[in-house]
């Protein structure tokens, strides 16, 4: 879909062979994400754990995760972001690579959380670029993929650069579409609460 | 000479992929530079001072005396795993190597290798004279 528009706009041969390598290179950034190795606090724990065999994001193509931030491509900030943390959490972000992208983790991470306090940053929004929000508190290791996965569309649908000697700069990003509008309908026919003993 | 020239041709296609990755990888993708790009990864700290850092020279010391004791178990393995093969010839082709290492690590530990710190000094006073070491 997104290639074909692309090949309509494309007016000599030149032009649709960069376009055919940029969407190329969009499909494998996007099952290629490699998420740093960093957390805060709790949120944390169910990040880790989606890494685990039962959740195992590596069938989404984010199983290596980095301990460099010059080799990792996602930052998830998981957990309560304290003020005193907030430089160095915006120091690593610095060192990554471009492209590199932020996935916020749990409400601290989005809001402050319950922290409506002097020492909490009221969201890490205030000083870093997020792509996806994830909610909870803490988010499961499913919401975390579900956002690793809105992440991936958003990836393969971006515009950028092929390389920073030539053609246009700067990134063009996918809209940003709520998921509490488009789930309303379905979640509002949940109406029983099922026992957690059975499916 | 056939396999001369596989190796040749296997080298330049070495040469030849690394120099094309390279290039094509200098080439594409995106730059940035910000305050902290360049900063060397300290977990978002800042680094402080210079990683070139003074240290006693006893720990070279003990860094050298473990290669070389090191690699004398190398060959006590390596004797090990064919000790019915080598038979009595072998035992004692092994005794006098660790008859010598043994040698040896009594020759240092006379010479006061493996003293360390303030009781290194003081059995150096006590070899060549207070007035010679401080």
């Amino acid at each position: 879909m997104h290639a074909e528009s692309a090949g309509v706009r494309a007016s000599t041969y030149g032009d649709l062979y960069l376009a055919r390598r940029a969407d190329l290179l969009a499909w494998s950034r996007k099952y290629s994400i490699w998420p740093f190795n960093f957390g805060l606090s709790c949120c944390y724990v169910e990040m880790a754990t989606s890494i685990t065999s039962k959740y195992d994001i590596a069938r989404f193509g984010s199983e290596i995760i980095r301990g460099s931030p010059r080799e990792a491509d996602l930052m998830v900030v998981a957990g309560t972001v304290f003020v005193k943390m907030a430089p160095l959490v915006l120091h690593m972000y610095e060192q990554m690579m471009e492209p590199r992208w932020v996935i916020c983790m749990g409400s601290c991470a989005g809001s402050g959380g319950m922290y409506d306090i002097y020492s909490v940053v009221q969201g890490v929004d205030t000083f870093l670029p997020v792509d996806v929000y994830v909610q909870g508190c803490p988010p499961s290791p499913d919401a975390f993929i579900r956002g690793l996965v809105l992440l991936g569309e958003a990836v393969a649908s971006e515009k950028r650069p092929l390389s920073w000697l030539v053609g246009p700069q700067g990134v063009v990003r996918s809209a940003k579409p709520s998921l509490r509008d488009a789930m309303r309908p379905e979640r509002q026919k949940q109406t029983d609460l099922r026992s957690p003993d059975g499916l | 000479m056939n396999a001369l020239l596989s190796l040749a041709a296997y080298l330049a296609v070495v040469i030849v992929l690394v120099g094309l990755l390279m290039v094509v990888t200098h080439l594409s993708g995106e730059r940035h530079l910000q305050k902290g790009t360049a900063d060397p990864y300290e977990s978002g700290v800042t680094p402080t001072g210079s990683a070139r850092l003074r240290f006693s020279a006893d720990f070279y010391l003990v860094s050298m005396f473990f290669v070389i004791f090191d690699v004398s178990a190398v060959f006590l393995f390596a004797w090990a795993v064919a000790v019915r093969q080598l038979g009595w010839v072998g035992y004692a082709a092994i005794l006098v190597f660790m008859i010598e290492t043994v040698v040896g690590l009594a020759y240092l530990w006379r010479m006061g290798a493996f003293a360390w710190g303030a009781r290194r000094l003081r059995e150096h006073r006590e070899r060549h004279g207070v007035s010679s070491a401080r």
